[in-house]
């Protein structure tokens, strides 16, 4: 049996109109439309589009969570084993809109979703690593190569065929690390391209060094004498027996513990839950780790206005940037939402 | 989850390793003692390994109360 | 310097009378380790030995350390120097293997850093262990209170004292091959190869307190300042593991003994290159350690003039921050490096790898994503406690499922990203 695709176009595509129909609002039709014809030939009956999505570019553009939520209500019928989205070139909105799409539609179904897009179309910053996006050339010039390309790796994914480098396969990077066997040991690759690099040979490093974005500096704290401070860590204290069960390494999850009427962080009610370092230190004292102490003196003696009476914690141990993120994000809330003024966040 | 916790609020990164801390992003930095206890010191007395910490900490207060327009590592 | 490695080739294993090889089967008498190793009052009643062979349904955890049976058969001093043996220097003389055979290290937890070893299944496919035939202590502390540190160390030792005692029980036995190693002095090493890069090896060690450390003739590795040490001292066991930062990158005492950087270093050596030595160094808890070490190991790297080096890191956090001081402070002084590291790039691998970073860093190799997740079906005979796959670094509550199969990350498998580059695993960016 035929593999069953879901293709998404704008209304360009689909032969509606050009800009003045942008508003045009989502709707689906049966079989193929527009460039799905060099899609469907591309696949030589392995797989079918069964349905194909129309939006307008800018409908979709103002009205994005509304009109995705509605396309995933439509598409649901048609049981779809994978999702391709365009190819958009270098159309911006079209860009945008078949990667948020893609996004949505792996998130809700959890199926192959591949679109083609050209490198500097804002779509492929955007949702490079939410789908898989074909290099194209800059306009529909390049369908030709595009819609192939596509096709080919859409079968791969959909018979869970590994998926090769961007280069050998043709998509745009998706930043997305994948272990692989490799020939040789990693002794053995190292001593090769360390050669290389000695006798000013050319060489590929198995891995770019990262470079890390930044926040502006907030405005300093204006009246400490009146302000709540909060305390966070990564450095895994909780109250002794780890409750929350926070992972030793690679943490899923942080801790939020109530210190009211606690003066001292003692080794019979508190610990580290970190696998990362040694732990006895921490164990025997955590104010060493989170300086609950000292911070109830300040308070006592009017240095600060308040300590937080919560705090919160996490492993930062082999714990992923991306997890790290999103526990920064939704302890600030909580901080702001509580009053607080500024916080001090330890790490070992 | 510094630099979350930046876009909301002042925060101040007391660790040990530095240079990691000034990789990722962190703007107002209090170097500490050592990775296993940045605010503390296990060789020393309890009322001296108090007063250590209490130094660290009076340094996080200054740095939330210092204005800055970059990467800054207080170190007094 | 000369050393030779002969080695017997052991391709099977069984309990029996009397220690001893024969027709590749190591014969082990049980009698005679549990005596061994029950001298120390650290350890309780209860310990075991087993052995496990590859292709066996058997799952092993928690394991705290891999050593190879080796045994000093002539020239001084005698294996794993410090530790079990005297203090005299290693490297000279003849010394007995059993290869294809190690002594695992498992039972009661230490702390979290333990890991898997599974002898078949998936599993068996990202550990360098599930290859060789295992004998297996069972271990737990006399007292259950006992301070860690000394339930860590009488662990080591009974490994060590294991590993030692299987090799030279087999002493007398006619060796299957005999690998010589010859290094000169490094007043002849200057001499040699004119033409060829002069390169060495920056041997970087975990030493961050405990299940964080390394010895290097018996001293806590945290305690020196870089220092030079001959590659065949390595393989006499001058360098001994106490730790499993995570157990996928820990660098156990096997992957020392048998360091493959230094071997493919040695086979490239007056071919691609001059390799005139190794600098051993550490990773320590403070920032002043951190630059002090690094700029000691640069300076001895300049010191003795050296073209480029290789570098390898033992776990990752905090250390990756020695790794990129190391690089930066060598390619500084126009010492040209390449890095053997790993990652943890997240589940879904989209995170960045590594905690710190620098341009400079620019030929580096890793030994894969140690975050991504893997499904251990249930093993018929588990050596050990499964339950701890919940708390080991790795896992999470509910790793081990009611089926006795095992969910995790790589992190948890014994030797699965090596940054000893002891596996062929590494990653790719999708």
């Amino acid at each position: 049996m035929a593999y069953r695709i879901v293709h998404y176009i704008n209304q360009f595509y689909a032969g509606i109109g050009g800009e003045e129909k942008a508003d045009y609002q989502p709707e689906i039709r049966e079989g193929v439309v527009g460039p799905g014809m060099a899609l469907k030939a591309a696949f030589k009956g392995e797989a079918e589009i069964v349905a194909t999505v129309i939006c307008g570019d800018s409908y979709f553009a103002s009205n994005m969570d509304e009109a995705s939520a509605k396309i995933l209500g439509m598409m649901k019928e048609y049981k779809p084993d994978a999702f391709i989205a365009g190819p958009a070139f270098n159309a911006g909105r079209y860009g945008t809109a078949c990667g948020a799409m893609c996004d949505a539609v792996s998130k809700a179904f959890g199926i192959p979703v591949i679109s083609g897009m050209y490198p500097e179309n804002p779509g492929v910053e955007m949702y490079r690593k939410s789908a898989w996006i074909i290099e194209t050339p800059d306009s529909a010039a390049g369908m030709r190569k595009a819609v192939p390309a596509m096709a080919k790796l859409a079968l791969k994914l959909l018979k869970g065929e590994s998926v090769g480098k961007p280069s050998e396969e043709g998509y745009i990077e998706r930043g997305i690390r994948k272990n692989m066997f490799y020939e040789k040991l990693a002794a053995e690759r190292c001593v090769d391209m360390f050669t290389a690099k000695i006798k000013g040979e050319p060489f590929e490093t198995e891995y770019v060094m990262p470079v890390f974005d930044r926040v502006d500096p907030q405005p300093a704290v204006k009246d400490i004498k009146h302000a709540v401070i909060a305390l966070v860590t990564s450095g895994g204290i909780c109250p002794k027996g780890n409750p929350d069960h926070i992972e030793a390494s690679s943490a899923s999850k942080f801790g939020e513990y109530d210190i009211t009427g606690v003066n001292d962080l003692t080794s019979e009610k508190y610990c580290t839950a970190h696998g990362g370092y040694d732990a006895t230190y921490a164990d025997q004292d955590a104010d060493r780790v989170l300086p609950v102490d000292v911070m109830r003196d300040l308070e006592r003696e009017g240095a600060i206005g308040k300590l937080h009476n919560k705090f919160y914690t996490t492993v930062g141990n082999g714990t992923a940037v991306a997890n790290a993120k999103k526990f920064g994000a939704e302890i600030a809330n909580r901080l702001v939402a509580d009053g607080v003024t500024a916080v001090i966040l330890t790490s070992t | 989850m510094v630099k979350e916790i930046e876009r909301k609020l002042p925060v101040v990164h007391m660790c040990t390793i530095v240079p990691i801390s000034q990789t990722v992003g962190a703007n107002r930095i209090v170097p500490t003692i050592a990775i296993p206890h940045p605010l503390g010191d296990p060789s020393r007395t309890p009322e001296e390994e108090k007063a250590l910490r209490r130094g660290l900490v009076e340094r996080a207060l200054k740095a939330l109360q210092t204005e800055i327009t970059e990467q800054t590592v207080f170190t007094e | 310097m000369k050393l030779e490695l002969h080695r017997l080739k052991v391709n099977g294993l069984k309990l029996g009378e009397k220690t001893g090889f024969e027709n590749g089967i190591l014969t082990v008498n049980k009698a005679e380790i549990l005596a061994l190793i029950s001298e120390d009052p650290l350890l309780g009643k209860n310990i075991d030995v087993d052995i496990a062979m590859p292709g066996e349904s058997t799952r092993i955890m928690p394991v705290k350390d891999v050593i190879e049976p080796r045994w000093k058969i002539s020239g001084k001093g005698q294996v794993f120097p410090g530790m079990i043996s005297d203090v005299e220097t290693v490297g000279e003389g003849q010394t007995l293997v059993l290869s294809g055979c190690a002594v695992l290290t498992t039972g009661k937890l230490v702390r979290f850093q333990e890991g898997i070893i599974d002898m078949s299944g998936p599993g068996a496919d990202y550990t360098p262990y599930s290859k060789t035939c295992n004998v297996v202590l069972v271990l737990e502390p006399s007292d259950p209170n006992m301070d860690k540190h000394d339930y860590e160390k009488a662990c080591r030792l009974a490994g060590l004292k294991t590993a030692a005692y299987l090799a030279k029980s087999c002493a007398g036995c006619a060796a299957d091959s005999v690998e010589v190693y010859e290094r000169p002095t490094i007043r002849e090493a200057m001499n040699e190869f004119p033409g060829l890069p002069k390169v060495g090896y920056i041997y970087m060690l975990q030493t961050q307190g405990l299940l964080h450390d390394t010895y290097l003739y018996g001293v806590d590795v945290k305690r020196i300042l870089p220092t030079l040490v001959s590659p065949l001292e390595v393989m006499d066991g001058a360098i001994v593991s106490g730790n499993c930062v995570s157990a996928c990158d820990k660098n156990s005492t096997y992957s020392h003994l048998n360091n493959p950087v230094i071997a493919d270093m040695l086979k490239r050596h007056g071919k691609d290159f001059n390799f005139v030595a190794v600098i051993v160094t550490n990773e320590n808890v403070t920032l002043a350690d951190k630059r002090r070490s690094s700029s000691y190991a640069a300076k001895l790297a300049a010191m003795l003039g050296l073209d480029g080096v290789v570098i390898t890191e033992e776990g990752f956090g905090n250390p990756d921050a020695d790794l990129i001081m190391n690089c930066r402070k060598c390619e500084q002084l126009g010492i040209k490096t390449a890095l053997l590291t790993d990652e943890y790039a997240g589940q879904d691998g989209a995170s960045q790898s590594l905690a710190d970073s620098c341009p400079e860093g620019n030929a580096c190799v890793t030994a894969g994503n140690a975050n991504e997740v893997i499904h251990l079906p249930a093993m018929s005979k588990v050596i050990g406690y499964a339950e701890e796959a919940n708390v080991i670094a790795g896992g999470w509550q509910g790793s081990l499922a009611e089926d006795g199969s095992i969910t995790v990350e790589l992190q948890a498998i014994t030797g699965a990203t090596s940054e000893l580059g002891y596996t062929k695993l590494g990653a790719y960016t999708l």
